[in-house]
């Protein structure tokens, strides 16, 4: 006898406009308040307290322009989100300031989210799409280095890139770009020589969002279509086809894995957050609270496990958290 | 025939005068038959032989000259071999020159397709006939893109005039075309116009074929025109005379590598596909699941059996479908709303005929929001459902819009198929909801019932002069049906005499008379079958006598699409109205009308039209007939 899926712990409500990214931060201990960043689509970025479920700090920094993608980098005071006004903002939070100290002008004018990947103490590398159609450009943080940008070969029609992720083995090693693109594959990029290692057509629609698991060497892309297409890469840096599962509904948002690669969920057009097992793709649990396409969810970082949470930002203006199989 | 020997002079022009007289008689075949071949032979290799064969034909005196010509043209396998025979004839003599340039391209058109292979093929292989070739093709193009010829020549010839300009682009070299690419860019602009603007598909098709081939000829590396059309066996055929095959001779002279170099050149180049080298890698077997640990099982899974496919309700009541449609909000619920109307509509007389009118006037004006598949055939159905549920005021609404100032094209032709469909309905009450008569499915397509018109027609017009009971499956047949009372009675009138009413009343945007010639067909063909359906109502007599009058009127249209409605019109009034009545309120319109006809079948260009004149003459002989044979 199974159990009917649980209902969110809570529902944070509020942001006024339709939640399109969400990002945890609640990984320094105590008496630091846990908390949840979110963009909204009327441009403003909301920072949650996770102990009284309100807003602390509402900020302002896109003019009015839809937030698709926050980030921390290094710590809930410095904060970088991304926006419909073709700009990348940079936060200095701490002590309660809310002033944005950089910004990057990306000529971005599609929905792309950056990746952010620190490759040595306080040297991070963003990989962004840039403003030509097909190419992604990867900057180093914090001094806006250009360091390569990717471009497909000529002819090769990806269309424009959906969805990055930066990822390194281990620290040390090569940092490498997945990206994913409008034509439906998924491309391992070289950032240090800026070629292109593998391509692997995944999907016949967009890719709409991917992750991956570093140790694993397996990664999960969604699409606008009915099914999710579990791959992997072997030892010659080759993208394959490891598996695909078939959706009830068409159309997912956002994939995300757990930090600790058990689980991942999956944010739906179909208003339904739906977890899977990470081994081998079980599906464990829908949650259907939304009333309105589900636009993003998030793990959060909890060190202590049994806090562990996961959020969902829908169209329908509000953030649902719950807290599942948080005691494995 | 088969005399001579070598090295002796002798006259030839004797042999000639022979040909020339025995061919103007009329007996081509019989003496260019045994002629030709042998002189094929002949030729093949002997220059002499050759020779002989030009002065042959030169010195056929100049009215003969035709004749001989054109049993040549007529009887040579191939163009090469016309070229052997003949020489440079053409450019030689005036009159060969006038009959191969002109007379048997544009003035006559009942030759084949090898013979047009023929005569511009060997205009073709030699340069001093080159020049000839340019010339009759701009010829060629002139015609094809004159208005007037597009609208009163016969199908048969602009066919003709097709097929002789595709095979003169399949002869024409790369530096010829660029020498002439404008002008053939600009006949092509105009003549594409006028066929396009034409009634009958088939004419459509055509100027389509003949403009996709002259672009991709001149335009071989940018992009290339191309068309929407149904492929049949004539555009196949009519694309095959653009790519030349080499002749099977042994022997490939020059001229024949000519061909093959511009069949490869007229061949559209193939888009490289993107994705060549980047196929997905085959599904790794998923075996090594099993010998792992599986610590997943410590993770239960909850009850998903909630999880169903996501389905946008359809609104229950007619009143919120018309909220539903005319609001801006949720597009999926107007998807799920256009998808249920027919079948809410037909489930609810009572409330559907208190709203009848304004749901008439939103879908009239329904446009595509979102891609829904067969968007046009359910609107249609469901104006359909709307008209039968409430004729009277739908009706008068829709027959009042037609006439109505900005309105397109597409929403006139709309009302007209609407108000066919609702007849048909109503008058076979049984027969609701078949889809065999939405013809509607693109928006360029036929009219009902069936598609073609004339064929059913004749089907219809030959069972009943046959008077037999056949059943034929359009659903005609009113004989085998449960009885239910004819609900069109009573509204037959007032579907037909607003459509009839102001039809030559121009409005600013909409002149039937005028431009909107094809909208008048429709109109015509509309009434014909609203006629028909109206047999064994009240009020069909005065429905005919009125069809009759507005036939009258518009007889001498130069539509031939038109002029085919308005004989289906006369048909359908022979067959509706009982033979009694016709003779005692219409006899002399009748008898107007059956000289007219009489005319059509001998002068009426298009074939069509003088068939259904004839059938519509036999149909008043065996009307004449029926009332002898009644005893007064």
């Amino acid at each position: 006898m199974a159990l009917p899926p649980p209902d969110p712990q809570f529902v944070l409500r509020g942001t006024g406009a339709a939640v399109h990214t969400l990002h945890f931060s609640c990984g320094s201990p105590e008496p630091d308040i846990p908390v949840l960043f979110s963009g909204s689509e009327n441009g403003f970025i909301h920072v949650w307290n996770l102990k009284t479920h309100r807003v602390d700090t509402a900020l302002d920094g896109h003019g009015r322009k839809s937030v698709y993608c926050v980030e921390t980098i290094g710590g809930k005071d410095r904060l970088l989100s991304q926006g419909r006004d073709q700009r990348i903002c940079l936060w200095d939070l701490a002590e309660g300031r809310t002033s944005v100290t950089d910004s990057v002008f990306t000529e971005h004018v599609g929905f792309c989210r950056c990746s952010l990947l620190e490759v040595a103490q306080g040297r991070w590398l963003m990989a962004m799409a840039a403003r030509s159609l097909e190419e992604v450009q990867i900057l180093e943080l914090p001094s806006k280095t250009s360091v390569c940008t990717l471009k497909p070969e000529v002819g090769a029609k990806l269309g424009m890139p959906m969805c990055l992720k930066l990822w390194q083995l281990n620290c040390g090693s090569q940092p490498v770009l997945l990206a994913g693109y409008e034509d439906g594959s998924v491309v391992l990029w070289n950032v240090t020589m800026g070629k292109a290692l593998s391509q692997l057509v995944c999907h016949q629609e967009p890719v709409m969002s991917l992750d991956f698991d570093s140790e694993k060497a397996k990664g999960i892309s969604g699409s606008s279509e009915k099914v999710l297409s579990i791959w992997s890469l072997n030892e010659q840096q080759n993208l394959q086809v490891y598996k695909t599962h078939e959706l009830v509904n068409a159309g997912i948002s956002d994939i995300t894995i757990r930090p600790d690669k058990k689980i991942l969920a999956t944010a739906g057009w179909d208003h339904r957050i739906r977890i899977f097992g990470w081994k081998k793709l079980k599906p464990l649990a829908v949650l259907d609270y939304h009333t309105a396409t589900v636009h993003c969810v998030s793990f959060s970082d909890h060190r202590n496990l049994h806090k562990r949470l996961l959020a969902a930002g829908s169209k329908d203006q509000r953030i649902s958290v719950w807290s599942i199989y948080a005691q494995t | 025939v088969s005399f001579i020997p070598g090295g002796l002079d002798c006259s030839i022009s004797f042999v000639s005068h022979v040909l020339g007289k025995v061919c103007v008689h009329g007996r081509q075949k019989e003496i260019l038959g045994v002629l030709v071949p042998r002189l094929t032979d002949l030729t093949k290799s002997d220059c002499i032989w050759q020779r002989i064969c030009w002065r042959l034909v030169e010195c056929v005196p100049d009215r003969w000259m035709e004749a001989v010509v054109l049993g040549f043209v007529q009887r040579a396998p191939r163009a090469d071999v016309l070229s052997r025979l003949l020489g440079n004839l053409v450019v030689k003599n005036k009159k060969a020159q006038f009959v191969m340039t002109q007379k048997i391209l544009l003035l006559q058109y009942g030759h084949t397709t090898a013979v047009l292979q023929n005569l511009l093929g060997y205009l073709s292989l030699d340069s001093l006939r080159r020049t000839l070739l340019l010339r009759v093709l701009q010829e060629l193009l002139e015609t094809w893109g004159s208005s007037s010829a597009v609208k009163h020549s016969p199908p048969e010839q602009q066919l003709y005039i097709s097929k002789a300009i595709l095979i003169c682009l399949s002869h024409l070299k790369e530096p010829e075309i660029e020498s002439c690419r404008q002008e053939l860019l600009t006949s092509m602009m105009e003549g594409v116009k006028c066929h396009l603007d034409s009634s009958l598909p088939q004419l459509r098709c055509l100027g389509m074929v003949v403009a996709e081939s002259i672009s991709s000829k001149i335009n071989i590396e940018g992009p290339v025109l191309k068309f929407q059309y149904e492929e049949d066996d004539e555009t196949r055929e009519l694309k095959s005379l653009l790519v030349q095959t080499p002749p099977f001779c042994v022997v490939p002279s020059l001229p024949d590598d000519d061909k093959s170099e511009k069949a490869d050149a007229a061949l559209p180049l193939v888009p490289e596909s993107n994705e060549k080298s980047h196929t997905a890698a085959p599904v790794m077997p998923d075996e090594e699941s099993d010998a792992e640990l599986d610590s997943d099982d410590d993770l239960i899974p909850y009850d998903m059996s909630e999880d169903k496919e996501l389905k946008i309700k359809a609104p229950v009541y007619i009143r919120d479908c018309i909220e539903v449609l005319t609001g801006s909000g949720d597009v999926d619920k107007w998807e799920a709303t256009v998808k249920a109307l027919e079948s809410l509509v037909r489930k609810n007389p009572a409330a559907t005929r208190e709203v009848s009118v304004e749901l008439a006037k939103i879908l009239l004006h329904l446009e595509e929001k979102t891609c829904v598949e067969g968007f046009v055939e359910l609107r249609q159905r469901a104006q359909v459902a709307v008209l039968t549920m409430d004729p009277i005021p739908v009706g008068k609404y829709l027959t009042s819009q037609f006439y109505s100032v900005n309105y397109s094209l597409r929403q006139r032709m709309d009302i007209l198929d609407v108000l066919v469909l609702a007849a048909q309905e109503l008058s076979c009450p049984k027969f609701h909801g078949k889809t065999k008569h939405s013809g509607a499915q693109k928006p360029c397509i036929q009219l009902l019932p069936g598609g073609d018109s004339s064929k059913d027609w004749r089907r219809i017009v030959d069972e009943r002069i046959k008077s037999k009971t056949r059943r034929f499956d359009t659903g005609q047949s009113h004989v085998e049906l449960a009885s239910g009372p004819n609900k069109f009675n009573s509204v037959a009138g007032h579907f037909f005499f607003p459509l009839i009413h102001h039809f030559d009343r121009p409005l600013t945007t909409f002149d039937l008379l005028g431009e909107d010639h094809l909208v008048l067909g429709r109109l015509v063909h509309t009434l014909a079958i609203l006629m028909y359906l109206a047999v064994n109502t009240m009020a069909v007599t005065a429905m005919g006598k009125a069809l009759l009058e507005f036939v009258w009127a518009l007889r001498f249209h130069t539509d031939s699409y038109v002029r085919q409605g308005l004989l289906s019109c006369i048909s359908s009034v022979l067959l509706s109205v009982p033979a009694e009545w016709i003779l005692a309120d219409m006899t002399e319109e009748l008898l107007e009308t059956q000289s007219w006809l009489g005319d059509v079948v001998e002068k009426d260009p298009d074939g069509d039209c003088r068939r259904l004149a004839l059938q519509n003459l036999l149909l008043m002989e065996n009307l004449k007939k029926k009332l002898e044979a009644v005893p007064s």
